[in-house]
């Protein structure tokens, strides 16, 4: 796995591969949806066999000027992400959000039964926070846990069992040991042959066109 | 894995094929379904010992006053001990960048589950009437009563509850890549279904893998503190009655670290007997086991520790119950638990300060094997051996554990067992995207 502090490239490469920190795309370019069927395609594909080149490769592309891509890779590739400028914290924000909502429905399940059932037992304190403290705790836990994870998979949206790239006959190897950057069709400056060439200069090991999956009949 | 010969392109090719062949292809079919039947006959006792049960009530165990716990909460405490090394290894040696983990962490997960759900089934097969376990729950009843949310036995249920959660999300949200891995190796259709669906179309997106990264991150830095939550609160079970050997502000530390010394004895166990069985001899190396020992060896150090403070506690304090109960553990009835506790966890465990024994695979389980026994005997020492001699002498009883909890017991490990093998047989048991990321890293530095 990559180090902690993913989010501080090293720069331990003397080859400035990466936009300069600070100019990420703005945030809802950064964030938006891929292509919808009303394009006329998806976008086109370029496959990589080193995670290195993927990388160049996206930095390329948007120094050409193109904006609207996404990469793949079997694996989180270092770099890919601050190459695309994308910068999406609502995961992180999420489970900070879930855990205020556990902590709160914890402490205050148990304040509300207490109160609304109350049993002395010896005298002892009706509401004892540090024994409330433990489910509190564990509520907290769940639902930051529950939150970042359900959140994720949304923001993701996941699961979606069939989508335009699984028709490349390569792209199963996504998932194995080939890279893959896809430059989408509703790119401003996408235009199928310009584009079909830029990425062939990039020497990748193919490029594909990948067209919008069919709607169920 | 850096010195792996070999251009990296095909060595992750190499990696790829090698862990998502095993659910495809399984290699050793014969051995499996052996262990297999072995599991399900295990398993056919526990559905006769819990049928028993719930046909006749606990009244077929043989605790009673004053030792009303028995085998069902040793043994609870016990296998939820063993599955919070699953949840250290994954998370914590995420957390600190140690890779090595990778090696590991799948199936050290899956172990934490089945584990869990072993242990998260004894307080609820003790209650009397299992079948009102979830009278725990609050929920808005026609009693309008509520649970009592200043017991530990709450407690428990609240934090069982939520690491059972947690280690599934975890779990899986780790297993997904492999299984699109899985998925486009498929070829038979019934296995392009289910890996297909598993996979939730995973397709390996940077803007994925981002959130995926942030998520599974957070997830792992939550899970730490929750393991040591967990097995405190267990440990305030005891700590918080007033029996003399249990009342004692070292629990809570005890219990977690004993939780992960057993865990990490059982982790070192199944590495050896996956790569044994598996041939995964390149992704689970000596290494992993010298460092798995290592960890044995520290947590079991820290364990030892424990057993010295409680004694030392005892003696400093010289209150004369607690010193009956110390007592009670080194000459009593049941002194043979201390002992055997003593002695399986801490005397073989020695022979691990020499790398040669570390690093080789049949030492290193019988070690471990060891440690596991012992580690029973020591949960089973301090239940029985604090409340067999009541604070009145005329409640003192001994308690001997009834065929039915014994039979309960074994039916557990096929409780354990029987998925587990199914784990090993339909899932990819080893992390082979983190083991490939590792692996391109590696390979940058050495450019650079």
């Amino acid at each position: 796995m990559r180090k902690p502090a993913p989010r501080s490239p090293k720069p331990r490469n003397p080859k400035p591969r990466h936009p300069a920190p600070g100019k990420t795309m703005p945030r809802g370019e950064a964030t938006l949806r891929e292509p919808t069927p009303h394009t006329p395609v998806f976008g086109l594909m370029a496959e990589f066999s080193r995670p290195e080149t993927l990388v160049d490769a996206i930095a390329s592309a948007r120094k050409a000027g193109f904006r609207r891509m996404d990469a793949y890779s079997p694996f989180p590739v270092e770099g890919a992400q601050q190459a695309l400028g994308f910068e999406d914290n609502r995961v992180p924000w999420l489970t900070l959000a879930g855990g205020v909502f556990g902590a709160a429905l914890g402490y205050g399940m148990q304040v509300y039964t207490n109160a609304a059932y109350p049993i002395d037992i010896g005298g002892r304190p009706l509401f004892a926070t540090p024994a409330f403290m433990l489910i509190t705790f564990e509520l907290m836990v769940l639902f930051a846990v529950i939150f970042s994870i359900g959140g994720m998979l949304a923001l993701n949206r996941l699961p979606r069992l069939h989508h335009p790239v699984f028709d490349i006959e390569a792209f199963h190897l996504a998932s194995s040991d080939k890279f893959f950057l896809v430059i989408f069709g509703d790119d401003p400056k996408f235009d199928d042959g310009a584009t079909r060439r830029f990425l062939e200069g990039l020497e990748p090991v193919g490029v594909a066109l990948v067209r919008h999956t069919e709607a169920p009949e | 894995m850096s010195d792996v010969a070999g251009p990296s392109r095909d060595r992750f090719a190499a990696v790829t094929e090698e862990v998502t062949s095993i659910p495809l292809r399984y290699p050793e079919p014969r051995g499996w379904w052996i262990l297999f039947a072995f599991a399900l006959l295990l398993l056919m006792v526990f559905v006769v010992s819990a049928g028993a049960l719930l046909r006749y009530g606990v009244g077929m165990w043989g605790n009673n006053i004053p030792v009303n716990w028995g085998l069902a909460i040793s043994n609870y405490i016990w296998f939820l001990g063993i599955g919070h090394a699953g949840t250290l290894i994954s998370a914590m040696l995420l957390l600190l960048g140690a890779h090595w983990r990778n090696a590991l962490n799948r199936f050290a997960e899956a172990m934490t589950l089945f584990a869990v759900v072993c242990a998260g089934l004894y307080p609820i097969l003790h209650l009397g009437r299992p079948w009102l376990f979830y009278w725990m729950a609050p929920y808005p009843s026609t009693m309008t009563v509520w649970p009592q949310f200043k017991s530990p036995l709450t407690w428990d249920f609240f934090a069982v509850l939520t690491y059972l959660t947690v280690s599934v999300l975890f779990w899986y949200i780790g297993i997904v890549p492999d299984l699109a891995a899985t998925r486009d190796r498929a070829r038979t259709r019934r296995q392009q279904v289910f890996y297909g669906l598993a996979a939730l179309g995973w397709r390996g997106s940077a803007r994925h893998w981002a959130r995926w990264g942030q998520a599974y991150r957070l997830t792992a830095a939550i899970a730490v503190p929750l393991v040591v939550s967990v097995h405190s609160e267990i440990s305030l079970l005891f700590a918080a009655g007033p029996i003399p050997g249990w009342s004692s502000t070292v629990f809570p530390p005890y219990f977690v670290l004993g939780a992960a010394f057993s865990g990490f004895a059982v982790v070192a166990m199944i590495a050896v007997v996956l790569r044994h069985a598996l041939g995964l001899q390149d992704l689970v190396r000596e290494r992993h086991l010298d460092l798995l020992g290592i960890f044995l060896l520290a947590t079991g150090l820290m364990t030892a520790y424990g057993y010295w403070a409680e004694v030392f506690d005892v003696l400093y304090a010289g209150e004369k119950q607690e010193l009956g109960t110390l007592q009670d553990r080194l000459v009593g009835a049941y002194a043979w638990s201390y002992w055997g506790a003593v002695v399986a966890n801490f005397v073989p465990l020695q022979l691990l300060w020499f790398r040669s024994i570390r690093v080789r695979p049949l030492p290193l389980f019988l070690i471990a094997l060891s440690v596991t026994i012992g580690m029973w005997l020591e949960r089973y020492m301090l239940l029985v051996t604090s409340l067999y001699r009541d604070w009145l002498v005329s409640s003192w009883a001994e308690y001997h554990a009834s065929v039915w909890e014994w039979g309960l017991f074994a039916g557990m490990l096929g409780v354990f067992l029987a998925p587990f093998l199914l784990f090993v047989r339909f899932l990819p048991v080893i992390s082979s995207f983190e083991i490939k990321e590792v692996m391109a890293e590696d390979e940058e530095e050495r450019h650079a």
